[in-house]
């Protein structure tokens, strides 16, 4: 027996350290954001946190992981963090302010300054959130900030998942971090006057994390899946801390809606498999399922619908159909017309295209899409001469619509897509040449 | 990756305290907010299920409740990065038990739930 949990496996030692990690993985986020709210500098924060984690791996091994890990590691941290800020003479003020913040006494780490923290954890996951997603950052530091910070991913775990070299990652972050301490970004919650902002770029970044993972271009296969998973609970987090926002609901809604269909989506061999062409039964009833219940309480809370919102509602459109065949296209065109107002976006319009050719007919659907073809913003864009192919052909003009899937091969980047549309162009020729 | 938690006890034969009740609400909460739990639900006692066998080439249906010393009496579904990170919240889970159910004893069986990952190639 090695503490209070008995660890019994082949190689304790090793299990005791994966123990460790875990613990590390769901407790890191909380640590920097309660040791960034003592130092007021999430580098700093982070540093400290760190440090609480070697102490615990030196430790844990023969002590055994205590029974409060999470306050265990805590604790640590905030004795390191006082530690430090009572050595170093340039944070003299700020322990000052701290002491003034906190009201405790100049000889304490003790209860209030615990207390001071615990009633904290939402509020400073929540500023915490706020300032990796801060605007004055790139979106790609936003990104791997939140990872590093929220997520508690490795700069190589990062690195892999974004296809980037690790030392680029660790030096995105590194810069960040800087960014935020030399504009002196503060460790608050926005204004309510820029909340909705700052909001927006919060909930644009984990949409952003999701669609890496999500997205079928290349990349370290084993990673994808867990930017997938990683967004989808940063969601949950965020709906667990602002409840009150239809929009965070949304987006979750959206990402349990699109993670639903993950196992439907590549054939045997990794091939792309189409939407309408999926076997829905392979889709996860439990996501689909939580999806529509994250969008219920979206729409519950009423208010200016979002765009999270929408495309939440239009997926959900496709997750309630048990066959293609069910499918409300006329829902799914009139969400993206209202989608198209709030989101001025060719490819909205380009999906919308789509929705009415299903709902209203092809030619109706090719009326739309003509009104695109020169838009200059999808002039490179695959999908534009896929959409117009597919309509051309259930329109009979086989010539027209093998010419499309022509161009939209030539226009991909992914392989799988490219050989999909070529397939598709050497049907509609074939065709043509029988008739 | 997802598991699945299997939580088995003897039927007990008090209620359980409601400091316990309390307590798992609360986890439960943190399990929910941290975006790690997906599912759970406590499961009634054998003698209102059934048993579906084929033994033998032979089928049968046998009504609850069933002989076993333990019922299974609740499962918990994770969504988590690493069998750790599952086994800690069972662990926090089970602590709670332990210290506010005198004499209670149960097993939680952690089982990984076959995913995307574990079909065919991963989605490239």
């Amino acid at each position: 027996m090695i503490g209070s949990v008995a660890m019994t496996a082949t190689d304790p030692h090793r299990a005791t350290v994966r123990a460790i990690e875990a613990v590390w993985r769901m407790e890191s986020a909380v640590l920097i954001a309660g040791l960034a709210r003592i130092v007021r500098d999430v580098g700093l924060a982070e540093e400290l946190a760190q440090d609480a984690l070697v102490i615990a791996l030196e430790q844990w091994p023969q002590s055994g992981v205590p029974d409060n890990p999470g306050p265990w590691l805590m604790a640590t941290a905030k004795h390191r963090a006082i530690d430090h800020l009572r050595r170093r003479t340039r944070y003299e003020r700020k322990l000052e302010l701290i002491g003034r913040d906190l009201e405790i006494q100049q000889d304490s780490g003790g209860p209030d300054l615990d207390a001071a923290i615990d009633d904290h954890i939402g509020d400073d996951l929540l500023r915490l959130m706020f300032i990796a997603c801060h605007p004055v950052l790139s979106t790609e530091a936003r990104a791997a900030l939140t990872l590093r910070l929220l997520g508690g991913l490795t700069t190589d775990e990062i690195a892999r998942a974004f296809l980037v070299a690790e030392p680029t990652i660790a030096q995105r972050i590194v810069r960040a971090k800087r960014t935020l301490a030399r504009k002196q970004i503060p460790f608050d919650l926005p204004a309510p006057a820029e909340l909705a902002d700052r909001l927006s770029s919060v909930l644009e970044v984990i949409y952003l994390i999701f669609n890496e993972g999500f997205s079928a271009t290349a990349g370290d296969d084993w990673m994808r899946p867990t930017l997938c998973e990683e967004a989808l609970r940063l969601g949950r987090i965020l709906a667990g801390l602002m409840p009150e926002e239809p929009e965070v609901h949304g987006l979750v809604a959206l990402m349990e809606l699109q993670a639903s269909r993950t196992r439907g989506r590549t054939g045997p061999s990794g091939e792309p498999i189409l939407l309408l062409d999926q076997d829905r039964r392979r889709w996860d009833r439990l996501l689909i399922r939580r999806g529509l219940e994250a969008l219920e309480r979206a729409e519950a809370l009423g208010g200016v619908v979002g765009p999270y919102t929408l495309q939440a509602a239009i997926a959900a459109c496709h997750a309630r159909a048990l066959s293609p065949e069910d499918t409300d296209w006329e829902r799914i065109a009139a969400l993206y017309r209202v989608l198209t107002h709030i989101w001025p976006s060719p490819v909205v319009e380009l999906n919308r295209a789509v929705a009415v050719g299903m709902a209203s007919g092809p030619a109706q659907g090719l009326e739309v899409v003509d009104a695109l073809t020169s838009e200059p913003a999808l002039e490179s864009y695959p999908q534009l001469p896929a959409v117009r192919g597919d309509l051309l052909a259930k329109l009979g003009r086989l010539d027209e619509a093998q010419h499309e899937f022509e161009r939209a091969a030539a226009l991909t980047r992914n392989e799988r897509e490219r050989s999909l549309f070529l397939n598709r162009a050497a049907a509609y020729r074939r065709e043509s040449t029988t008739r | 990756m997802r598991y699945i938690v299997l939580l088995k006890s003897a039927q007990p034969t008090s209620p359980p305290p409601p400091e316990l009740m309390d307590a798992i609400a609360k986890l439960g909460g943190e399990a929910t907010n941290a975006g790690a739990l997906l599912d759970t639900a406590g499961l009634a006692p054998s003698a209102s299920g059934a048993r579906v066998q084929v033994s033998g080439g032979r089928l049968s249906v046998t009504d609850g409740p069933f002989a076993e010393a333990k019922e299974m009496i609740s499962y918990a579904l994770y969504q988590v990065r690493s069998k750790e990170e599952a086994t800690e919240w069972t662990v926090r889970f089970m602590k709670l038990h332990r210290d506010l159910w005198e004499g209670w004893e149960g097993e939680a069986e952690v089982l990984r739930v076959f995913g995307p990952e574990d079909f065919g190639p991963p989605p490239a």
